[in-house]
């Protein structure tokens, strides 16, 4: 296979994990905390003791925010690894 | 030993530190200068970057905003968290991989103009100005009252140390400082939370506590359920709800969040990393840090409110605790007796008719001199009272800062004073160590962004240091002024100013350079220039003209209008490219090149 071709279905795996993780990060903030909060707040069940979505907007974003972070650290670099850039923390 | 001892003790011991690293990691070329030769591992530059993120103004009055306005204030801790996810999925990975050492450099190559460079140039320089004013404040402020010298001769001192570490010591010297100050701030900041979890929810984690039961006086409701009534009560609106509208909570926390993945202190701090993939590792560490952070100051707004209004409301004044005397006499606290009963009341907007709770007239207290006669200065229950008139349309009869938030949190706990020390010392880090941070970006612009690149191009490698140098100097004596003679109300507004620019100038534009290869430069500078216009045309005129908040487009506010701006700037691009013909062939092959990881190298200057 070429190296340009190879390059490509990089990018397009790239794409779809950058695409993914900001799908998820736009529902945890904007969607749980801003635009179905109400919604949340009365027909979700609460965290502890606190309103769903208040909570989302106010704690559990910021947890989701870290979580998709390191999905996306551990799904660029094992996608770096299968297409052999990985060159690991120290570069080359 | 007295607090005042404690507070020199704390603040020296960790000072002595700071500047020992300082030396011991001084910068010897240009590029440990500017990027700390791209060799600090990911975790240090984690934390250095939390460090540099969190300024004097979150450190201190993002728990008492949350305090203020409850669900409201969650723009703020969704905004400024939810820009690192941005930054670190659309921004950094790539400009890292082009390898240039700062953002005017990538605009002005991507889009192969002066122009653009230039434009990007006059960006950064205002967007770290604005930024770095309100540190110097800070900074003051709380030498001021360590030292009891004057607010200028604190401003003064602040700035000789900021000048003294980020001169000498340039990127490397900082990113190790910061290390330091991180744990300073981190542990100052968590502590009391701590405490005063424990005291009003039983819980030694405040994060578990919010989500517990309040357990005060041996009651056990859900807490929130608590905090709503008493709001409730009292007038407020209730915590869980807010009262900005949906569209303008939207826009704000976007503008937030996009400027945030704009900013270039932020941006340049994970050039400081070798390779690609210690970017992403880095700035997972750094949002670690940060949340440790942001997600203790929801918890330490609540319990605070709860705790302030507990304390306080309906007490006689003579039986209230001995901090409210302690904080009438920093001026951050007042009560006015206007019903001359004797006790504190504390009501909401809702008690009174015109929807206000104002407690004076004027927006900040007064005092009478101090040659004044006694009664003047002290009310008949010993408290302090005040030159401006009571305002009586409303019964509200406690005026305070939101500072105070974070500040009293030990006092009101009733913790030891070493733990206002530390949070002293914690707070002065949080303004030092953003300071330096910018400061640092500010002289990169202005020695090699401006003269370099633009002015004198024959520059030399030790010229242009020096050069950095002096604009360092410049910048610090400019923003020495203006924290000594604050444009009044004009910081807290100019940050609305800098998040705005940055979401619209150079959120929009970095992004099209990195992922359309054929934006080309006369699409990219219409854009950057029809979102900046846009953006400073309208802050500009709801802040300063007078602008009324039934003119304002779909009732967004200014401090949200970035993300419209940053819509504009996108529209504008594409539909002007198509005028401007394809970009050069070496600027489509560079885009391809950053798409793909290996071979960052070092990041350079040249």
């Amino acid at each position: 296979m070429s190296r340009s071709l190879d390059s490509k279905a990089y990018s397009r795996a790239c794409l779809r994990i950058l695409f993914v993780l900001l799908g998820i990060w736009f529902f945890v903030s904007f969607g749980c905390g801003i635009l179905f909060r109400e919604w949340m707040d009365e027909r979700l069940p609460p965290v502890g003791t606190a309103p769903f979505g208040f909570w989302m907007a106010q704690q559990g974003s910021i947890i989701c925010f870290i979580l998709i972070l390191v999905a996306y650290a551990v799904l660029m670099k094992r996608l770096d690894a299968k297409f052999g850039y990985a060159e690991g923390e120290e570069g080359k | 030993m007295s607090q005042s001892m404690l507070n020199f003790v704390f603040i020296g011991v960790t000072f002595a530190v700071y500047i020992v690293i300082a030396v011991r990691s001084r910068a010897g070329s240009t590029k440990e200068y500017y990027t700390a030769g791209g060799g600090v591992s990911s975790f240090a530059n984690g934390m250095a970057t939390a460090a540099d993120w969190m300024s004097a103004a979150t450190f201190i009055s993002m728990a008492g905003a949350v305090a203020m306005s409850g669900y409201d204030a969650s723009r703020f801790l969704m905004g400024w968290t939810g820009g690192f996810v941005l930054l670190t999925i659309l921004m950094v990975p790539f400009l890292r991989k082009f390898g240039k050492a700062t953002v005017p450099d990538f605009i002005g190559d991507r889009y192969y103009s002066k122009w653009a460079r230039g434009v990007a140039v006059i960006c950064a320089i205002f967007i770290c100005m604005t930024y770095i004013m309100g540190q110097m404040r800070g900074v003051g402020v709380v030498f001021s009252q360590l030292f009891g010298i004057g607010i200028p001769a604190g401003v003064v001192v602040g700035a000789a140390i900021v000048f003294f570490y980020a001169g000498i010591g340039g990127m490397k010297g900082i990113t190790y400082t910061q290390v330091a100050q991180y744990c300073v701030m981190a542990f100052a900041y968590t502590i009391p939370a701590v405490f005063i979890a424990i005291m009003i929810t039983n819980q030694p984690v405040p994060q578990l506590g919010l989500i517990g039961n309040y357990s005060l006086n041996g009651e056990s409701v859900p807490f929130f359920e608590k905090l709503d009534r008493i709001n409730a009560e009292l007038g407020f609106q209730e915590y869980t709800t807010g009262k900005l509208s949906m569209v303008n909570m939207f826009c704000i926390t976007a503008a937030l969040m996009c400027g945030t993945a704009g900013l270039p202190h932020v941006i340049v701090r994970f050039f400081t990393v070798k390779s690609v993939q210690a970017v992403r590792n880095s700035a997972c560490w750094t949002l670690v840090f940060i949340a440790v952070i942001y997600l203790t100051a929801p918890a330490i707004g609540a319990f605070a409110r709860l705790n302030l209004i507990e304390e306080l409301h309906d007490t006689p004044y003579v039986e209230a605790p001995a901090w409210l005397q302690e904080f009438e006499a920093t001026g951050q606290m007042a009560w006015v007796d206007k019903n001359g009963d004797g006790k504190i009341q504390y009501f909401g907007p809702a008690k009174s008719e015109f929807g206000v709770n104002t407690v004076f007239l004027g927006p900040q207290p007064v005092y009478p001199d101090y040659d004044a006669p006694e009664g003047q200065r002290q009310g008949e229950h010993g408290e302090r009272l005040l030159a401006n008139k009571a305002d009586l349309t409303n019964p509200n009869e406690l005026w305070f800062g939101n500072d105070i938030m974070v500040m009293a949190n030990p006092s009101m706990a009733g913790l030891p004073m070493w733990v206002v020390s530390l949070l002293m010392a914690g707070c002065i880090a949080a303004a030092l160590s953003t300071a330096a941070g910018l400061l640092l970006v500010l002289s990169t612009s202005i020695s090699h962004d401006l003269m370099k690149k633009i002015v004198k191009p024959e520059l030399s490698d030790r010229e242009e240091v020096n050069y950095a140098r002096g604009a360092s100097f410049v910048a610090l004596a400019v923003a020495a002024y203006f924290g000594i003679n604050p444009p009044s109300a004009f910081i807290a507004q100019t940050v609305a100013f800098a998040f705005g620019l940055a979401a619209s100038s150079f959120f929009p534009t970095l992004l099209i350079g990195i992922f359309s290869k054929r934006m080309n430069k006369l699409g990219a500078i219409s854009g950057m220039l029809a979102g900046m216009v846009f953006t400073s045309s309208y802050i500009v005129y709801f802040q300063f003209l007078g602008g009324t908040k039934e003119q304002m487009l779909f009732g967004i506010s200014s401090e949200g209008i970035g993300f419209v701006g940053m819509l504009i700037n996108f529209a504008v691009a594409f539909l002007v490219r198509p005028f401007g013909g394809e970009p050069p062939k070496e600027v489509q092959e560079m885009v391809e090149q950053i798409h793909i990881p290996s071979g960052a190298g070092e990041a350079s200057h040249h």
